[in-house]
Formats: structure tokens, C-alpha cells, sequence
């Protein structure tokens, strides 16, 4: 049976309702399990000995007298995991950071580890492993570290994409550009060209729940892993390589998870605690202090951007530039590419050039955070767009609504667009009552615009169907945000069957297909498409049974409502089978129903967000306050629209954090100042108001449904819609995020 | 023949080359002919390479065909959050 993706256009009847989630009870009760809920008989405690310097040789290790301590069942070093990753140099980065080799290269980076009896036998053997290190100079931030005499991070390091090859090392690990057109010529032909320079704090994705795992390796090469991650066949693929373990005999289940948001689609610990386990013979179960979480695991690069737009009077922009510098921890990385390809990517530009250098430091390294890299790009951009409709004197909105791209537009990234939402969610801004409502003292209204791709990816389900007439839907996508809930509605939609009707589980890396991590919006929008899929495969099967039954061609069987329908008038007398009729029927008719199905889900489609935002600023104290907010998001079609505007606020407000208050502070020796939540200040509830949003529907033809991903994108405005804002309050346009008091206050004081 | 668009990081590997001209059918191919012509895209390649056709973004079907005058960009097979 053909499997086809195109948008159907049909009405919906268990699509776009709102039940309630199949794990809300276990969550509010507390019967969830998460990462470090789960235990093994003879388990160990696993604990790492992490460097308090930011960059130093390691001239030796000696683990004698840990080993020797009553209660110690393993001590590890990098001698326990062997490079067998044969010239893969992103593998080999992978290995050096799970246990730093012969440099540490952050404070925080693993040197050793232990596996003991219990937590207290495990940090006093880490107090006697004793590291001797030559400590060297260190960089930590992106503009010192781009400077010809800067420490170097690494001294293999080349720039890649650029030619001829250098013939030095230096901290920029590569190069490289998008872009169309004669920007020098688009300058010449401006009225008003502004450049500004702009600043982005490293921060951490904030997850509430640490990295935890429990491993367990046999002595006959077979292993298990419970953990909390956002791909559980991932991990297994990239520890199975780092361990030399067969990738069939490693068994990994994802656990609930406390928040990902890109944070947990590295490997960080897991290899550690998997060699601990094979090395003591027991189980281990490693969770990451959050003291290690911020030290060690999963920050968004810090950044450093330079924009240029140039504009004729009557608002068309004419040429624009950026040249985005982006601190990727100590190894090559994709993140300023990232944000090079969406600075623009909202506007319909003759003459656009974008570049990005990705630029190694001693800071752990960076990792994916929801629409990684979009949100800094698009605080430069969004601030001179902004400062430049403030110039001209035109409406923000409608200097955007001129300017934005639109079908056919060609992005600056490379492609031309097909059908996009960045004009309606621009209309919609424009019409919204948030626009129009007064504001009161102190305070000030800002909006911006997002940008972010989406994907799809490998993706393999499997439907059940019970004697009762009970269906479970397995996935191999981890649930970060009522998944589950939507998946079941997609696959009863396609059966025609209740929501009630449908369980949905994640599957564990044994019982399913392989599943591509749980990132770039695509949990929904990919194995909805394969759970309909399957759906369509398991109704050809009910239709088998049900002319089975009836001793009827399979041809005269059609499936309607979740029942097999006999077609013709000689069948007139056949009353419809239900699905739980049918299954009933099934252990005499070929046994068990199933339906399965393995895909690339391409064609996720491209997503557009508009923002509005109302701040007031304490002008005593430089305390800023959201006291209004609203996201305008294409969904595509919203499967379950409560779980839509929860990704919509969830976004929102993590970059809300970000913008004001949220920023990795190290010291000059190099060591992180704040890794605790009380002085990295996530937002509270009593920082943020209801943030409002508008759900939109413009389908994407690459999906039954229409689905688009809805995960990320919601994070990418609020940090220029919050400092449109404040410029708005009082008149400063502040460059530096995060805008927290003080540097709002300094603002003020210079302004005054 | 078709017209293949690269972007910045890639056109050191084509001589400083913005567009390279490859006769492909689908990705496979064109990835197999553009390792065998510009040996320096490997990496590259090896690294992760998505393929737009027409606008929308292929990662992973190589099966896919180039059709006859679409229009052909190559971007970086990017992570998400």
C-alpha cells in the first residue's frame, strides 16, 4: 500500500481536541520515573573528579589510594576508555569530553572516575585520586579569543573554509558564509545604514531534572542503560562505538524526562557510567550534581555579532550583513553556521551576506538549546531592524510586513521559500488588540520576529491491536511535551476509533526500529506521520480479517468510522465489523493485528513566529518586568492545541530568562562563578504573566495532517522583542544580553 | 547536468566555486560524484550534508530525485534543540 505524505485536507474529529495526557496522573503524583528514580540490586554510585582549572596539561593521575579504600569497586581514567573511534573526530571530541585524555580543556571537565558502595565512599575516594596538572593560559570569551595572540584552545586547529589553508593554528575552527547578491553595491544604493554590535551571555537550557543514569554491563558483552535523554538510540549508537560494545547487545530505555530542550541530545556521563559498571561487574548509577549540570553539561554557545542593514527612506531594506562570532566550547562545532543561515532568514533581501566563525574557548562545550543559535542571531538582527523603523518613523510591524519574505522569496540562507507564515503571523500581530492596548509608566511595547527550519528524520512505530479492541501505539521518540497525547490522537483519527481507545509508549532501543534523536521540532511532526503510517498499514489488515469473516473478497472491503464496510448491494445484509469486532475475531483469522511502519520524515517545513512584548523598568533599581506577552506561531495543524500553547509558552518564557537575567559568569582564573540556581536565576512564576498566544493554521503540504513542528521556534523573538521594548520605555537600545538590572541601570545612569 | 548551489564552507573544496555543475539523477549519485570530483568535500559529506530541492530540505532520502532544471542547494545537516 503506497504511503502517502501529501496534506489530505480532511476534517478532523479527534485531532485538535484537548484530553487529557496519558502521564499527567503519574507526573503530578509522583509514580513517574525519571533518570534517577530507577534502581538495579547491587548497584554502585558512580561519581566524577572533575578539573578546577580551565586549561591544563595532565602530567599524571594517580589513582592508587582510591583504589585501595574499603568500598571502592572501580577507578577510572582515561586508560579505561581506549580512542576506537578510527579517525571520526567528532566521535574522538565526544570521548575527550566524557574523560579529558591529556588537556583538560574547561573547569569541569572530566579526569576520573569511581564507582563505590555508596555516595559517601565515592566522594571521599574522588578527594584521593591525585591529578598533577601544568596549568596553561586560558580564553573564555569569544572576542579575546579570535585575537592573533590569544591562548590557543587547541594547537591542531586550522580554520576550515577558507582558502588558502592557514598555515597557523588559532582558535577559529571554521569559516563560513551564505548569502546572494552585491552587498557593497545594496550599501551604496541606502539612505540610512546602521551597524551595531551585539553581545549574548552563554546559558544553560535550565532543565529542572540533572543527567542520570543507571548502567549495567554483563560479563558477557551485553549491556543496559536506563537514562534520561531525548534519544535513547542515539545514545546507544554513540556509547556502543565509544565502548567497542555491539550496538544490538547495548539495551537502552529512556526514562520521563525533566526538561531537555537540547541539553540531552549529547552524551555527557553515560559511556563513564556504562565503563564503570563493565569495569566494577555491577550496576552503576551516575547522577550528575547540579553543580556538574552548568560545569559540565550542555550550555548555548556565547556569542558575539556584528549586523549591518542598510534602507532607502521609503522602508525597503537595500543590503544587510552579519558577521556572527560564536563560542563553541573546545570543539568544532555547527552553531555559528546555525546562526548565519537564520539571522535573515524573515526577509526578503536583494543583497545579503551572512558569517560565521565557529571560535574554540575553555568553556564546556556547547550544545544544542531549542532552535540553537536562531534567538542571538536574531536579537542583533531584530534590534537594527527595529532601531531602523524607529529611524524612518515607520510602524515596526508594517516596516517588517514591507520587507518580509514571502513564496518565492529566495532566503538568505540559499533556497526559495514555498508556502511560509512569517506574512500572516506579521497580519495577525498587526490586528491583535495586545498592539493597541494602552501601556502605563515606565513601561514600554516591543515586538520581533523568529525564524527557525524544523526536521524530520528517521522514525519507526509500531501499532497493536488488542483482543479487546485496544490499541497501543509504540514510538521510539522520547515524550517532551505531551507526545504521547498527540500521537494517540493522530493514529485513533486515522482508525476512526476514541482517543480512549489508544495507549501510546515509548519504546526502549530492543522492541522498536532505530528513532533519530528528539530534537528539531520533530517529535510530533514525524511520528505522528509514521504512527498514520502504520495506522493505514494495520487498517489493510483489518480489512483482510474482516473479508476473512464475511468469506468475502478483500477488495469489496472498505474501512470507514473504524468499521470494515462490505461494498455492493449483494452485501446489503452484512452489518459493518468494528475494530474491536474484528479483533475479537483475530486469533482465527492469522492471529495478532499489527501494523508498523519505518520512514524518513523529510519536508517538516520551515517556521515563523511574531512576538509582542510590554516590559516595565524600575528606573530606581534597573528591574525589569514582563507584564504583557504573546506569541504568533504557524502550528501548521495543532494535534493537541493545549500542548501547542504550552510549547508556545515554555519558549517564550525561556527566553524571557535568557533576555533578562539568565548568563554564565566566569572569573579571571577561569572558573565558572555561578552554577547553582541561586545565582544563575532562571525565571520564577511570579516573573513572567500569562503569556498569551495565537495558535495558526496554514497546513504543511508534506504532512497528512498538516502538521508542523512547534517546539523551538517559540524562543527565537524574545530576546529582541524584550529590548525593543526596553528601548521603547526609555530610549536606550541596550546590546548586551542579558539585560539584567545592573546593565539596565548603567543604561539609564549614562542616558541621564 | 545540474546546477549545484554550495554554501560558504563547501567552495574551498570547488576551487572557491559557488555553483558546480554535476550530472546526477538523485542525491546518492550526486553525492558519489561530488566526493569522485572534489575529493575535498568528503569531510564534509561524511559530517552530514542535506540537499534542497525546490525548497524543501532533504536529510536523509537519497533516493530522491533531481529533477530536471529544479533548483539545487546544498546546506548543512543541521541539529535541533
Amino acid at each position: 500500500m503506497p504511503l502517502d505524505a501529501s496534506y489530505t485536507g480532511q476534517s478532523f474529529k479527534s485531532v485538535g481536541t484537548r484530553p487529557l495526557r496519558p502521564d499527567g496522573i503519574d507526573k503530578v503524583t509522583g509514580r513517574a520515573k525519571y533518570g534517577a528514580d530507577f534502581n538495579m540490586p547491587g548497584q554502585l554510585v558512580g561519581k566524577i573528579l572533575r578539573s578546577p582549572h580551565a586549561h591544563a596539561k595532565i602530567k599524571k593521575i594517580d589513582t592508587s589510594k582510591a583504589e585501595k579504600l574499603a568500598g571502592v569497586k572501580a577507578v577510572l581514567t582515561a586508560a579505561d576508555l581506549p580512542d576506537l573511534t578510527e579517525g571520526d573526530s567528532g566521535m574522538f571530541d565526544m570521548l575527550d569530553n566524557c574523560m579529558a585524555r591529556t588537556k583538560v580543556l574547561y573547569d569541569g571537565h572530566a579526569v576520573a572516575a569511581v564507582a563505590a558502595v555508596d555516595a559517601a565512599t565515592a566522594k571521599q575516594a574522588l578527594k584521593l585520586i591525585k591529578v598533577e596538572y601544568e596549568i596553561l593560559p586560558h580564553v573564555t570569551d569569544v572576542d579575546e579569543a579570535v585575537k592573533p595572540k590569544a591562548p590557543l584552545v587547541n594547537s591542531k586547529c586550522f580554520t576550515e573554509g577558507v582558502e588558502p589553508k592557514p598555515s597557523k593554528p588559532s582558535n577559529i575552527a571554521k569559516v563560513t558564509e551564505f548569502g546572494h547578491g552585491d552587498v557593497d553595491a545594496g550599501f551604496k544604493d541606502a539612505d540610512i545604514v546602521i551597524e551595531r554590535n551585539f553581545k549574548t551571555e552563554q546559558s544553560h537550557q535550565g532543565y529542572i531534572e540533572p543527567h542520570a543514569c543507571v548502567a549495567s554491563v554483563s560479563p558477557d558483552g551485553t549491556g543496559e542503560l536506563w537514562v534520561c535523554t531525548q534519544g535513547h538510540f542515539i545514545y546507544r549508537n554513540h556509547c556502543a562505538q565509544l565502548l567497542g560494545m555491539d550496538i544490538s547487545k547495548l539495551r537502552v530505555t529512556s526514562s520521563e524526562i525533566g526538561g531537555g530542550f537540547g541539553g540531552k541530545t549529547h552524551i555527557w556521563a553515560e559511556p563513564v557510567a556504562l565503563a564503570l559498571s563493565r569495569k566494577a561487574n555491577r550496576p552503576v548509577k551516575l547522577v550528575m550534581t547540579r553543580d556538574e549540570v552548568f560545569r559540565a553539561s550542555g550550555p548555548t554557545s556565547a556569542t558575539s555579532i556584528d549586523v549591518k542593514i542598510g534602507v532607502k527612506k521609503d522602508g525597503t531594506i537595500t543590503a544587510a550583513t552579519s558577521e556572527l562570532r560564536f563560542a563553541s566550547g573546545p570543539y568544532l562545532s555547527i552553531w555559528a553556521e546555525l546562526g548565519a543561515m537564520t539571522s535573515f532568514a524573515c526577509y526578503d533581501l536583494k543583497n545579503v551576506r551572512t558569517r560565521g566563525y565557529e571560535v574554540l574557548v575553555n568553556r564546556p562545550k556547547s550544545a544544542a538549546y531549542r532552535a540553537p543559535s536562531a534567538p542571538a542571531a536574531a536579537f542583533a538582527v531584530e534590534s537594527v531592524v527595529d532601531e531602523i523603523a524607529q529611524k524612518l518613523g515607520m510602524d515596526p510591524v508594517a516596516f517588517r510586513i514591507k520587507n518580509a519574505a514571502k513564496q518565492g522569496t529566495k532566503s538568505s540562507y540559499g533556497p526559495v521559500y514555498g508556502p511560509i507564515g512569517i506574512g500572516p503571523t506579521l497580519e495577525a500581530a498587526k490586528n491583535h488588540p495586545h498592539m493597541s492596548a494602552p501601556l502605563g509608566p515606565n513601561q514600554g511595547r516591543g515586538m520581533a520576529c523568529g525564524f527557525w527550519f524544523n526536521f524530520g528524520g528517521q522514525t519507526c512505530t509500531d501499532i497493536n491491536v488488542g483482543i479487546d479492541g485496544t490499541v497501543t501505539l509504540t514510538v521510539g521518540t522520547i515524550d517532551v511535551g505531551g507526545a504521547r497525547a498527540s500521537l494517540a490522537l493522530c493514529v485513533a483519527e486515522e482508525l476512526g476509533i476514541p482517543y480512549s481507545q489508544v495507549k501510546a509508549v515509548v519504546a526502549d532501543t530492543g522492541t522498536l526500529g532505530h528513532n533519530d534523536m528528539t530534537d528539531g521540532s520533530r517529535g510530533t511532526f514525524s511520528s505522528s506521520m509514521a504512527g498514520i503510517f502504520a495506522a493505514r498499514n494495520t487498517i489493510q489488515v483489518l480489512k483482510e480479517r474482516a473479508a476473512k469473516m464475511w468469506e468475502i473478497p478483500v477488495a469489496d472491503v472498505t474501512w470507514e468510522a473504524g468499521h470494515a464496510k462490505a461494498v455492493g448491494s449483494k452485501y446489503g445484509n452484512l452489518a459493518p465489523l468494528s475494530l474491536k469486532e474484528i479483533a475479537a475475531a483475530a486469533p482465527n483469522t492469522g492471529g495478532p493485528v499489527a501494523g508498523h511502519s519505518e520512514i524518513v520524515a523529510d519536508g517538516a517545513g520551515v517556521s515563523f513566529a511574531t512576538h509582542i512584548c510590554d516590559v516595565e523598568v524600575d528606573p530606581e533599581t534597573g528591574r525589569s518586568q514582563i507584564v504583557r506577552y504573546t506569541v504568533i506561531q504557524d502550528a501548521g495543524k495543532a494535534v493537541h492545541p493545549a500542548y501547542v500553547e504550552g510549547q508556545f509558552q515554555g519558549g517564550a518564557a525561556q527566553g524571557i530568562g535568557w533576555a533578562l537575567n539568565e548568563e554564565y559568569i566566569y572569573g579571571k582564573d577561569g572558573r565558572l562563578q555561578n552554577p547553582g540556581f541561586l545565582d544563575y536565576r532562571i525565571p520564577v512564576c511570579s516573573d513572567l504573566p500569562m503569556i498569551d498566544t495565537q495558535i495558526l493554521e496554514i497546513p504543511n503540504p508534506n504532512h497528512p495532517y498538516g502538521v508542523r513542528g512547534v517546539g523551538e521556534t517559540s524562543i527565537v523573538p524574545p530576546l529582541a522583542a524584550i529590548a525593543n521594548a526596553m528601548s521603547n520605555a526609555f530610549g536606550v537600545r541596550l546590546t548586551h544580553v542579558p539585560m539584567s538590572p545592573p546593565r539596565v541601570l548603567k543604561a539609564l545612569e549614562a542616558k541621564a | 547536468m545540474a546546477d549545484i548551489h554550495l554554501w560558504g564552507a563547501l567552495r574551498p573544496a570547488a576551487g572557491g566555486a559557488s555553483v558546480v555543475s554535476i550530472d546526477a539523477k538523485t542525491i546518492r549519485e550526486l553525492f558519489r560524484k561530488l566526493e569522485e570530483q572534489y575529493p575535498g568535500m568528503a569531510p564534509h559529506l561524511a559530517r552530514g550534508v542535506a540537499v534542497s530541492i525546490d525548497g524543501k530540505i532533504y536529510r536523509d532520502t537519497w533516493d530522491q530525485e533531481l529533477t530536471e532544471g529544479a533548483e539545487i542547494y546544498l546546506l548543512p545537516r543541521i541539529p535541533g534543540g
